[in-house]
C-alpha cells in the first residue's frame, strides 16, 4: 500500500471538513477524490501535501507516519489548480527547482529538465517566462515540473479547472497517457464527474467530509450506494419504491400508483423494503405509442420536453401519475426518424436488467 | 456637468502651475547673477561654488545623507519583516502598531519622541536620535508596500516552493525575496527621500549642535531667502526627483512579473 489514510478528521472551528476518512491508494493507481465543492476533498490533499494536519487520525506513506514531516520533506507533489508557476523564473528554471532545492548539480539538472519539458510537448519553451505561455502551456509546465524528481506521489487539485472546453478533453488524455508513461500514483481532485470517470482507475465519492463510496468507475456509476452517488455522478432519475418480491435474480418493486417493475437483484434486500429505484436516463427508451418492442417494464407517457444536442436528444417525459422522467435517446441514423417533440405520446420501457435499488 | 475643453485645459494649467511655477523660481534663482530674488539679472554658478565652500552646509549634507542611508537601510529591513509578517500570520495589533506612524500627524510624533528620548531613556540628542527617529517613521511606509506586493500574489506559489522541496529559508531566498524585490527597494528609496528631507520630527530630535540639510536650509531662511538657499534647496530636489523616477521605474516590474 503507498497511501493509507486511517481515520483522518480535520475540523474548521465547528465545522468538521473531513470526518474519519479511511482510505488505501496503491502505486501506480490513478485515484480520484470526487465531490461538490466544501466537501473536504481539498482539505484531504493539503493534509497529503503537508500544508495542514489532521486533527485526529494518520496518514502514511509506504507505512511511515507522516505527521511532523514538513512539505519539503514529504516524496509527494501538487500541481496546484492556478498552476502557482514561479513568475520569475524561466520554465526551465522552473521545472529545475525542484532539482535544485535537492542539491543537484546543473550537471545533472539540465539534462533531466530537458527530458521532462520533452515529455510533455515543451521543449522549446524552455527559456520562455510563465507569462508568455497559454494556459494549456503552463499546465504542462506545473506537471513537468511536479514531476521531474519522481515523487512517489503526485497530487492534482483540480487541475483542469482552469481550462477551456477543447482543451480539457485534450488535457484528460494527456494525463492518462502522462500518468502510464512515467508509472508515478496520482490523486485526483476534482468536482467535475466526467473528468473522474474518463481519468480514474478508482474514485472515492465524498460528500461533507465522509467517503460515500470508493470504487471503480464503472461500478460508481452502474451501482452507486446510496441517494447521493447516483444523483452525483451523472444524471439519475430515482423512484421510490417498496421491494415487493425478491428471488435470486429478480426484485419485484411496488411504484406504487404505476405498479410493478422488475429490477436486477441485490444482495441483502429483503421484501418490505423501501427505497429508491435509480434509472439512468440512457436505459430509459421512447418509442411512438403502440410501436414499443415488447419489455417487461412499460409505462405510457407525454414529451414535455426535449432538448436536441446533436449526437443525442434529452427528454423529459411525464408518466401518467405526474412523475417526470429523464430519457436519453441516442441520434444515429435509424433512430433520426424517432424525434419526439412536446406532446407527443410516447411508451417508456426499460429492461428487467436495468436499473439499481437503492435502500 | 460639462466643462468646455479650452476651460478644463485653462484649469489644469492653474494647477499645474500652483504645483511647479515655485519650484521652478527657486531653481531659477539658484542661477540668477544677484543677491536679492528680485529681477533676473544674469546666469551664474557662484551659487554653488559658495554652496560648496560652506563648511557648515557640507556638515549637514553629509549628516543628512548618513542619516538617510543608515535609516532607510535598518527602516526596509524592519519594514519587509512587518510586511512579510503581517501578510503571513495576519496578527491583528501589529498592523495597527506599524502603521499608525505614517498617518500620526508629524509635530505629535516629533514632540513624544523627543520625550521618550530625555524622559524615558535620557539619551543626548544626537545623529543617534535622529536616526531612531527617521527608522520609526519610515517602516510603516515599507510595510505598505511590501504588504501591497504580496497581496498581489498567488499564495499557492509559495506553497509550490514548499511542497518542491524547498525549506522555509530557501522558500524564501529563491521565490519570495525575488518576487517582493522590487517592492522592497521602492520602499528602501521612499524611506531615503522621507528621511533626506524630513524637518518637523528631526528639529524635535536632533538636540544642539547637530544639523540636517533642511535644518540648515531653515536657520539660513530665518535672516533672508539668499541665492545659497535657493542652490541647496535646487540640489536637494534633484535628489529627491531621481531616486521618485528610480521607484517609479521599478514599480512597473512588479506588473511584469506577476505572469
Amino acid at each position: 500500500m503507498l497511501l493509507e489514510l486511517r481515520n483522518v478528521t480535520r475540523r474548521f472551528g465547528a465545522l468538521a471538513a473531513v470526518q474519519a476518512v479511511s482510505l488505501d491508494i496503491e502505486a501506480g493507481e490513478f485515484f480520484t477524490l470526487l465531490g461538490p465543492s466544501g466537501c473536504g476533498k481539498t482539505t484531504l490533499l493539503r493534509m497529503i501535501a503537508g500544508f495542514d494536519a489532521p486533527d485526529q487520525g494518520d496518514i502514511l506513506l509506504e507505512g511511515a507516519n507522516l505527521a511532523g514531516t514538513p512539505p519539503e520533506r514529504r516524496p509527494v507533489h501538487t500541481v496546484f489548480q492556478s498552476y502557482a508557476l514561479f513568475p520569475h523564473m524561466s520554465v526551465a528554471d522552473n521545472v529545475g527547482f525542484p532539482l535544485l532545492m535537492s542539491r543537484r548539480t546543473r550537471e545533472e539538472i539540465v539534462p533531466l529538465v530537458r527530458e521532462a519539458l520533452a515529455k510533455v510537448h515543451l521543449a522549446d519553451k524552455a527559456a520562455d517566462y510563465p507569462h508568455e505561455l497559454s494556459g494549456g502551456q503552463k499546465q504542462r509546465v506545473a506537471l513537468a515540473r511536479a514531476l521531474v524528481n519522481r515523487p512517489r506521489l503526485l497530487l492534482l487539485d483540480e487541475p483542469l479547472g482552469a481550462l477551456d472546453a477543447k482543451l480539457r478533453e485534450e488535457m484528460r488524455s494527456e494525463l492518462i497517457r502522462l500518468q502510464r508513461d512515467v508509472g508515478i500514483t496520482f490523486v485526483f481532485v476534482t468536482h467535475a464527474q466526467t473528468e473522474a470517470l474518463a481519468l480514474s482507475h478508482r474514485i472515492a465519492v465524498m460528500n461533507a467530509g465522509r467517503v460515500e463510496q470508493v470504487d471503480t468507475p464503472e461500478r460508481i456509476y452502474e451501482q452507486p450506494v446510496n441517494r447521493f452517488v447516483a444523483e452525483f455522478i451523472g444524471t439519475c432519475n430515482l423512484i421510490d419504491a417498496t421491494v415487493a418480491a425478491a428471488t435470486a435474480a429478480h426484485l419485484g418493486l411496488d411504484l406504487g400508483t404505476l405498479g410493478e417493475v422488475v429490477a436486477p437483484a441485490a444482495p441483502g434486500i429483503a421484501v418490505g423494503e423501501r427505497g429508491t429505484l435509480a434509472l439512468r436516463p440512457e436505459q430509459i427508451r421512447l418509442s411512438a405509442r403502440g410501436h414499443a418492442e415488447r419489455l417487461r417494464n412499460q409505462f405510457e407517457a407525454t414529451v414535455r420536453e426535449s432538448l436536441y444536442l446533436g449526437d443525442v436528444t434529452h427528454y423529459s417525459v411525464a408518466l401518467a401519475n405526474g412523475r417526470t422522467l429523464q430519457a436519453l435517446a441516442a441520434n444515429s441514423g435509424s433512430a433520426r426518424a424517432q424525434l419526439f417533440s412536446t406532446g407527443d405520446a410516447v411508451t417508456v420501457a426499460w429492461r428487467h436488467d436495468a436499473g439499481h435499488f437503492l435502500r | 456637468m460639462t466643462l468646455k475643453l479650452p476651460l478644463l485645459w485653462l484649469l489644469a494649467a492653474v494647477v499645474y502651475a500652483f504645483l511647479y511655477v515655485p519650484l521652478a523660481v527657486v531653481v531659477l534663482f539658484s542661477f540668477n547673477d544677484s543677491a536679492l530674488n528680485a529681477g533676473w539679472v544674469g546666469f551664474t554658478t557662484r551659487w554653488y561654488e559658495l554652496l560648496l565652500a560652506d563648511a557648515d552646509m557640507l556638515s549637514a549634507a553629509a549628516n543628512s545623507l548618513l542619516v538617510a542611508t543608515v535609516a532607510s537601510i535598518a527602516a526596509t529591513i524592519l519594514g519587509t519583516m512587518a510586511g512579510l509578517a503581517i501578510h503571513r500570520y495576519r496578527p491583528r495589533l501589529l498592523p495597527a502598531l506599524v502603521l499608525t506612524p505614517v498617518a500620526m500627524p508629524e509635530i505629535l510624533l516629533g514632540v513624544s519622541l523627543l520625550l521618550f528620548f530625555r524622559q524615558v531613556l535620557d539619551l543626548t540628542l544626537g545623529l543617534a536620535s535622529i536616526v531612531i527617529a527617521h527608522i520609526t517613521f519610515s517602516i510603516g511606509f515599507v510595510a505598505i508596500v511590501v504588504r501591497a506586493r504580496l497581496q498581489g500574489m498567488d499564495e499557492a506559489i509559495f506553497e509550490a516552493a514548499r511542497d518542491l522541496g524547498a525549506t522555509p529559508w530557501r522558500s524564501f531566498r529563491h521565490v519570495t525575496l525575488p518576487l517582493i524585490l522590487p517592492a522592497i527597494v521602492a520602499g528602501a528609496l521612499m524611506a531615503f527621500t522621507l528621511s533626506i528631507d524630513d524637518f518637523v520630527i528631526t528639529f524635535f530630535t536632533a538636540g544642539v549642535g547637530v544639523t540636517t540639510l533642511p535644518l540648515q536650509i531653515y536657520s539660513m531662511i530665518k535672516v533672508a531667502v539668499t541665492p545659497e538657499v535657493n542652490a541647496v534647496s535646487t540640489l536637494l530636489m534633484a535628489l529627491t526627483l531621481t531616486l521618485i523616477a528610480v521607484a517609479a521605474r521599478i514599480a512597473p516590474e512588479s506588473i511584469r512579473a506577476r505572469g
